[in-house]
């Protein structure tokens, strides 16, 4: 087999690049294959990274880049790629973006084996050898062919000290097995450039290990003098040329920005810490030294967070707290991915774009006693609400509805309140019983805050209603919506102000419409939750889908949710 | 493209058409020469005892004196012209240099900064001027710093009359933004690209309200890969003492060397999927285009067309 053929046949084939003791904590190192640079790393949870030795971004090598333990954070821009996918998940040029495309740097896969990692710059069939857990020897460079580096270990195979040669045979294109001894190995770095490693079968007894790994040495050494030697006679061959693939196509144009999400302000995460289970607290600071924008009780924040989506987060914030932003993210398993870009990919020191504060559930404080209830992570709102009624002084009760007591979060937060009772446990029945009870219960002039999952909201709407409570003394806040939307209908809408006939067709909101006519309406959580994009109704009426307006408000029918809602009339008027 | 014709001489008339710089004028001592190379091509350039500067094609082969030869240029000279503080020589018949007219202002200092070899090409070292969003990350604590790494958005033209590429409306968050600036602040610039291997930047001047200083790189490309640049100061402050004024520029450049060093391929690439762009990157984009619309395929890798 030609030198050539060997280099071809070894695209597909698994090689050595590096000793694990190479990979020492927060270190990048520097390998190559082939032809093709390589940015070796190891992350804090041990897991061993073999990346392509190049930023997408603008090519800066990698391998002098930054090892915070989870990601590389490349020296150039910043840009962040993450441990085991090598998905970019910060890009600081664009905090607002929160890398919403799919930018992942070249991975190549990782084997350990005899005390070396390996890697395969093609598709290698099988596994690499295994060897066991010898004395690795140190590493010799040489400045030859692989194949004719091969051939001479085959023809002059290093002998352990005061013994005979051992019997060498090939294992494989670049393997030699050095019988009763351990295993040589040649990295082809390139069409002229390749490094001896090897491993010892045993590790032999502790105070002669260094003797035997300087013998080895040596007598590597010798034979990188020898394989030099005779290179030097021949002509060198033209030096691999490395690959770079192309980005994928929709990387190659600059994106538009980030939507219309409006999301004026920057925070650094200052800290994060569980604050109950699954619960993810956020502590979100200023970066510099303008103060952020003050939310009320009750308020949220739009979050862009890595990966692209925009998340509403109720302020935990109590009065005052206004150099900085506590909000608490509880994991879904099986949402869109929200929570879990917050728990996984979020971290301290992190910069995100929110939007300024918005209040779709004021708080008011005209009544002489308000009902605090929430369930789950609806605690949010509740808490900050409890908060300004307790320094006001005025009357409240917190009930917390939680799943046991591991789950009840922000407890240093309750600890301080005067007025909070935790429940756990109940069953939905119970619940129900349970609501009643304290509904039943409610005095003159008092209000109540709902917040908490759907399921349970609705139930709480209809005991307030079974109660006698007055529509203006009830609030709910709804974290998600989970009506079933129908987007099937086609219907006009008229937009008085704007002079704009548009129609709306089966699967476009009235809100896309409108937008792509040009006129702006704000919006936030864009499932008929949060009230932001509520427009008045002039005109028609309104096929409500959301569940932010109440019954009352529905049969008015003066107003709309233009996120989810649509017509029931072939035309909607709306002031705009 | 085999790397041994890294070091053929440029063949895009294109470029061998424009002026392009050696270096600073006062630098070139009188009654000597030196060894350079443009474009791929030996020069030996110097100035004669009487201080008149003189550049001619070097045979790669033939003798390297060190001292100006007595019977004069041992081949024919190459036009050259004394300009922002460098000279300028041409391999081909060029146009009138770019203009820059803050050159012209009565109350500007005018100073060559220093010049600096690079292992890169040309084009990345005008990409690297251009580019805002490195500033938090390599120029740490002096012209950019974490965490305002936001490259709001600028406008970028391309003007086909003028020839160069205009970034305007360019702002960012500088902790120290010039020598003589005390604390952080939004510094506003303008970028022009002029000549495909020079770069004139504006930037707020502090003190001097609606002034803008001009910072100009002019590249000198040795061959595809390697580079000499030149920086050039066309400034309204007056307190600095120039060596003062050059440390600061050569801080500067010493932060980005190493990163433009190990950046890869050396050479440009021009295709759009070579790598990924984001909106902060508008004008390096129009960059590319614009090198690949001037036919452009010296330090650079072209594009899939």
């Amino acid at each position: 087999m030609s030198a050539e053929e060997l280099l071809l046949r070894a695209e597909n084939a698994w090689h050595p690049v590096a000793s694990e003791s190479d990979l020492v904590h927060r270190h990048v190192f520097h390998g190559q294959l082939l032809g093709q640079e390589l940015a070796l790393w190891r992350a804090d949870d041990e897991h061993i990274n073999v990346w392509e030795n190049r930023c997408l971004h603008r090519g800066v090598r990698l391998s002098i880049a930054v090892n915070d333990g989870r990601e590389l954070k490349c020296q150039y821009h910043g840009w962040r790629y993450a441990n085991r996918t090598a998905a970019c998940t910060y890009i600081p040029a664009h905090p607002a973006d929160a890398p919403a495309r799919t930018i992942r740097n070249g991975t190549y896969p990782v084997r350990t084996s005899g005390g070396m990692v390996w890697t395969a710059v093609g598709q290698p069939t099988g596994e690499p050898p295994a060897l066991g857990q010898g004395l690795v020897l140190r590493p010799v460079p040489v400045r030859a062919r692989p194949a004719d580096v091969i051939t001479l270990l085959l023809e002059q195979p290093p002998a352990l000290p005061d013994a005979q040669p051992p019997t060498a045979k090939r294992r494989g294109d670049l393997v030699v097995e050095l019988e009763s001894v351990g295993f040589l190995v040649v990295q082809p770095m390139d069409s002229d450039r390749a490094v001896i490693r090897g491993v010892l079968s045993s590790q032999g007894p502790a105070g002669e290990r260094l003797r035997i790994l300087r013998h080895f040495d040596a007598a590597l050494t010798r034979l990188r003098d020898t394989a030099q030697d005779r290179a030097a006679d021949e002509a060198a061959p033209a030096p691999l040329l490395p690959r770079y693939e192309p980005v994928p196509k929709h990387l190659a144009s600059l994106p538009e920005s980030s939507g219309h999400h409006d999301l004026p302000t920057r925070v650094r995460v200052v800290r994060t810490w569980s604050a109950g289970a699954g619960v993810r607290g956020l502590e979100l600071g200023p970066v510099d030294d303008r103060p952020l924008p003050t939310g009320q009780a009750g308020a949220h924040l739009d979050v862009a967070l890595p990966g692209g989506l925009v998340r509403q987060y109720s302020l935990v914030n109590g009065p005052g707290e206004t150099h900085h932003y506590v909000i608490g993210v509880k994991l879904t398993p099986g949402s869109a991915g929200g929570s879990a870009a917050v728990h996984e990919r979020v971290r301290e020191g992190d910069v995100l774009a929110v939007s300024l504060p918005r209040n779709g559930f004021p708080l008011r404080r005209d009544r002489t006693r308000t009902l605090l209830i929430a369930g789950g992570i609806g605690i949010t709102p509740l808490l900050a609400m409890a908060q300004t009624l307790e320094h006001q002084r005025l009357s409240y009760a917190l009930h917390y509805f939680a799943a046991g007591e591991a789950d009840v979060a922000f407890r240093e937060r309750l600890a301080a309140l005067g007025s909070v009772r935790t429940v756990t446990g109940l069953d939905p029945a119970a619940t129900e019983a349970e609501l009643e009870r304290l509904l039943g219960a409610a005095g003159e002039d008092s209000q109540v805050y709902f917040c908490g999952p759907p399921p349970m909201l609705d139930v709480a709407r209809d005991v307030a209603g079974r109660t006698g409570w007055p529509r203006d003394s009830v609030h709910f806040e709804y974290f998600r919506n989970d009506r079933t939307l129908d987007h099937s209908s086609r219907f006009e809408v008229v937009l008085a102000r704007s002079v704009l006939n548009l129609t709306v067709e089966p699967g476009r909101s009235i809100l896309e419409t409108v937008r792509a006519a040009g006129v702006g309406v704000p919006s936030s959580c864009e499932q008929g939750a949060c009230g932001t994009c509520r427009v008045a109704v002039i005109d028609g009426r309104p096929d409500h889908q959301d569940v932010y307006l109440d019954d009352e408000e529905r049969a008015a029918g003066d107003s709309v949710m233009t996120c989810v809602s649509r017509s029931l009339t072939p035309r909607l008027t709306l002031d705009l | 493209m085999a790397p041994k014709s890294l070091n053929q001489p440029c063949e895009d008339k294109v470029l061998l058409d424009l002026w392009h710089p050696l270096g600073a004028v006062e630098a070139m001592p009188r009654n000597r020469v030196r060894h350079d190379r443009l474009l791929g091509v030996p020069l030996t350039l110097g100035r004669s005892p009487e201080g008149r500067p003189a550049v001619w094609r070097r045979p790669p082969d033939g003798p390297q004196p060190t001292v100006w030869p007595a019977e004069g240029p041992t081949g024919p000279t190459l036009p050259v012209i004394e300009q922002y503080g460098c000279l300028w020589t041409s391999l081909g018949t060029p146009r009138p240099i770019f203009p820059i007219p803050e050159a012209e202002e009565r109350d500007r200092r005018l100073l060559h900064a220093g010049s600096v070899m690079l292992h890169t090409s040309a084009p990345r070292a005008v990409e690297n001027f251009l580019d805002m969003g490195h500033f938090p990350f390599v120029h740490t604590a002096v012209l950019g710093d974490e965490p305002h790494t936001e490259v709001k958005d600028y406008t970028v033209e391309v003007s086909v009359a003028d020839q160069e590429i205009l970034a305007t409306d360019c702002v960012f968050y500088q902790p120290q933004a010039a020598l003589g600036a005390q604390g952080g602040a939004d510094v506003d610039y303008v970028y022009r690209v002029p000549h495909p291997h020079c770069s004139v930047l504006y930037k707020s001047s502090p003190g001097y309200e609606g002034r803008l200083d001009a910072i100009a790189l002019f590249v000198q490309a040795l061959d595809q890969e390697r580079i000499r640049a030149h920086m050039w100061l066309c400034l309204l402050d007056d307190d600095q003492p120039d060596w003062a004024l050059r440390r600061f520029q050569m801080s500067i450049f010493g932060q980005d060397k190493p990163i433009l060093e190990n950046q890869l391929p050396r050479r440009l690439p021009l295709d759009p999927r070579a790598e990924t762009p984001i909106r902060a990157d508008k004008s390096a984009v129009a960059y590319r285009r614009w090198l690949g619309q001037l036919g452009v395929r010296y330090g650079v890798i072209a594009g899939a067309a």
